[in-house]
């Protein structure tokens, strides 16, 4: 597996980071958050992506996309992930995309995708439930056919982006087994509750009641929605992998720069050997992470068997970094590291929340040992 | 066939005709095999084995032709050994003299300092060791003590060297000296060669708290060695010593990453004999996350690896991780070993006897070996404040 860049790799996370600075992102999400913003995110900042072609990244040219692959895909969500972007690419590109790019049928994908790359469509995946914790299996929401269409009953939580979604795919239960569908955001009886997270997110909870939408609206066979849920989630949690170690590493190098400038005894903090060895051991450990991360998008496309292993070899490590990193940031910022003026403590909640998402360290590691067979 | 296919085919080649039958199967840890020295008394297949492959250079893939070495390029050595590897066949000789002098004499030495010493490291007949720590310079080498008094052509040393890995099996020593004690310490040290039948040179081994040692101490005492055994210039030894350290250390972490790769295999076949469950998901399951944390790091680190290798074959220069390798090796390997003694339970406590399973005992052992692996080569320590100072750049007190 390719674990390195190349040059034309090294230009575009170039480009994206310019552009990410520019767009202001963590102004951006303070304002979001006080606004109490219906949407989480800007719709023209998504749009100018869409125009650079980033929202394509991960989407064959046929559909309209960009044909470039999984790992350049990481390194626009790498980049992003620095400055914690609000903008939809988890959602929309990894839960939603790749949902209609694994399991749907040519008239899905051409009804779905080029609408996703031209910046227009936000999807989301509701696929989590009250009980479910990280189980994509533990589904309570049913689906129930009749001649006419095909009714959902039920409740999602934590849907990324639901609030600014026009589809939604939702896993239901149905005597074959799960099943996703594409539902319509504005069919009656879908009710959409944005949840107010840690980390200003955007997400929502969404009741289905009674939601009928049409037999064609399932994506693949009945029954087949919890294998296609599982490729997809391996998918978003390695996307998810990359923007964490773009956190990650901004928050590292943001209180390296600190540890140089901030002086106290009449000396920089960084010349004391305490914190020198702490930092020297967060560097180690991003050191770890973003070869997982590597090994992780690259088994996307050219090893695709490994993909779960590497999946979770890569969210139990990220997890685990960026929590650590957070936690050793705000510290050795002292002070003004606990306040919400400065804005380190945004990392540690998103660290938080990235972590608790899609299952954290200890989950990955029992799967790990599962899938080896121990 | 491209170029590369060739070549890897004529590896196969030439293992199908030369290699030894009796020595298939056998490759162990990266550095057990062959070490060569005056002393060595190789059985015949493992002499056989070191002969064909040095008529063919390939004691030494990548040093110059010139001087018993294959010539190769890194791609091409890595090829030679990944054939070693797939019928896990030993390398015909390893070494310090391979691993450290050598290349450190290709960047440093004369060519007449090459000649000499470079072609018996290739034919295995010299064997060296590392005097570098004192009983007074540990951390801190550069206040090292040994002296060496220049006297017409020959320095006369005196003073002594411990955690002389093999000394008591080696025929050269390469030490620092103190050659001027009126100097910034790190301004008058020498790097000098040895040869350790000079009268005056001795050694003594170390017991371990593993019962396991190949560590010595060496004295030296008015040890006659000739000036023109100086490696680099008199007084100018430390540059070359900290060249051969940074060698020494991401051998020490790749040569580690090896030692690792079996790790998670072990574990759970050492948890399935202690917890009686031949088969299917282990019963403990914090037994169980513990060995998934130690081997999902195992992992990444391998992944480091692999990637440090890719760069080197596109020709990047390695990046700051390369500072971390040994860290993180040398902690990883004590993690493994110990939870290896948990996982054994009480049967982990056995020492010696027919009382114990040998494999556990063993482990005891190793584990109690690997304490010893964030000391040597400079310890997590040192490598942390080289980390925090050349890669972070955080400085001192400014």
């Amino acid at each position: 597996m390719n674990l390195i860049r190349d040059e034309e790799q090294e230009q575009l996370a170039r480009s994206v980071r310019d552009f990410v600075a520019s767009s202001r992102p963590l102004e951006r999400v303070r304002q979001l958050r006080d606004s109490r913003d219906a949407l989480g995110f800007s719709r023209a900042v998504w749009k100018q992506m869409a125009e650079l072609g980033w929202t394509g990244i991960g989407i064959p040219e046929e559909w309209g996309g960009s044909g470039l692959g999984f790992p350049e895909l990481c390194i626009v969500l790498e980049e992003a992930g620095r400055k914690l972007m609000p903008e939809p690419m988890l959602s929309t590109l990894l839960l939603g995309a790749q949902s209609a790019l694994l399991g749907g049928t040519p008239e899905q994908k051409r009804a779905l995708l080029p609408r996703i790359v031209a910046g227009e469509a936000i999807v989301s995946l509701a696929y989590e439930e009250r009980q479910s914790r990280y189980d994509l299996g533990s589904v309570e929401t049913v689906a129930r056919r009749s001649s006419s269409g095909v009714f959902l009953h039920g409740e999602k939580v934590h849907v990324l982006d639901a609030p600014a979604a026009e589809t939604l795919v939702v896993s239901a239960r149905e005597p074959a087994g799960i099943t996703l569908f594409l539902v319509d955001a504005k069919t009656p009886g879908v009710e959409i509750v944005a949840e107010r997270r840690i980390d200003s997110r955007s997400a929502a909870l969404v009741r289905f009641n009674g939601v009928e939408v049409d037999q064609a609206a399932g994506l693949g066979p009945a029954g087949s929605g919890l294998e296609l849920l599982r490729s997809v989630v391996d998918r978003a949690t390695v996307g998810l992998c990359a923007e964490m170690l773009g956190a990650a590493s901004q928050a590292f190098e943001d209180t390296v720069e600190y540890l140089k400038a901030r002086r106290q005894f009449d000396a920089p903090i960084g010349s004391f050997q305490a914190l020198q060895h702490r930092a020297a051991r967060l560097l180690i450990e991003l050191t770890l992470a973003r070869a997982a991360v590597a090994a992780a998008a690259a088994s996307v496309d050219e090893a695709p068997e490994r993909l779960p292993r590497m999946a979770s070899l890569a969210k139990a490590r990220v997890s685990e970094t960026f929590v650590h990193v957070a936690n050793e940031a705000v510290q050795m910022h002292g002070g003004i590291g606990v306040t919400d003026e400065f804005h380190i403590g945004f990392y540690l909640k998103r660290a938080r929340a990235a972590e608790l998402t899609f299952g954290g360290a200890a989950w990955h590691r029992r799967r790990w040992a599962e899938l080896a067979g121990y | 066939m491209s170029e590369l296919e060739a070549f890897r085919e004529s590896m196969r080649a030439f293992i199908a005709e030369h290699a030894p039958k009796s020595l298939y199967g056998t490759r162990r840890g990266r550095f057990e095999a062959y070490w060569g020295g005056r002393k060595a008394k190789p059985e015949a297949d493992v002499k056989r084995w070191l002969d064909v492959a040095r008529e063919r250079g390939l004691t030494a893939p990548t040093w110059p032709r010139e001087f018993g070495g294959g010539g190769l390029s890194g791609e091409h050595a890595r090829i030679w050994d990944e054939e070693l590897e797939r019928l896990a066949l030993p390398p015909p000789l390893v070494g310090v003299g391979l691993t450290m002098i050598g290349p450190t004499l290709l960047d440093y030495g004369t060519v007449e300092q090459q000649r000499e010493h470079l072609p018996p490291i290739v034919r295995g007949e010299i064997r060296w060791a590392q005097g570098y720590s004192e009983p007074g310079a540990g951390s801190d080498l550069a206040s090292l003590s040994t002296r060496a008094v220049r006297d017409g052509d020959f320095f006369v040393i005196n003073g002594q060297k411990i955690w002389t890995t093999h000394a008591d099996k080696s025929d050269f020593i390469f030490a620092l000296v103190r050659t001027n004690p009126n100097v910034k310490k790190q301004l008058g040290i020498t790097f000098i060669l040895i040869d350790m039948e000079t009268p005056g040179v001795s050694t003594r081994p170390i017991d371990l708290i593993s019962g396991w040692s190949p560590f010595c101490q060496t004295f030296f005492e008015e040890v006659r060695v000739p000036a023109k055994n100086v490696v680099g210039p008199v007084d100018g030894g430390w540059t070359v010593a900290k060249a051969l350290l940074n060698y020494e250390r991401s051998m020490i972490g790749e040569a580690m990453s090896g030692d690792l790769a079996d790790g998670e295999s072990e574990l759970v076949a050492r948890a399935r004999r202690a917890l009686g469950t031949p088969r299917g998901p282990l019963p403990d399951e914090m037994l169980r996350q513990e060995i998934a944390q130690t081997a999902m790091d195992i992992e990444c680190f391998a992944l480091v690896i692999a990637g440090l290798q890719q760069a080197a074959q596109k020709g990047q220069k390695p990046g700051p991780e390369s500072s971390t390798l040994k860290i993180v090796a040398s902690e990883l390997k004590q993690r493994r070993w110990e939870l290896a003694v948990r996982v054994a339970g009480p049967e982990g406590l056995g020492w010696e006897g027919p009382n114990f399973d040998d494999r556990d005992l063993a482990t005891t052992r190793e584990w109690l070996r690997s304490r010893a692996n964030t000391i040597e080569g400079g310890t997590s320590e040192i490598q942390l404040n080289i980390i925090a100072k050349q890669v972070l750049g955080l400085g001192t007190k400014a």
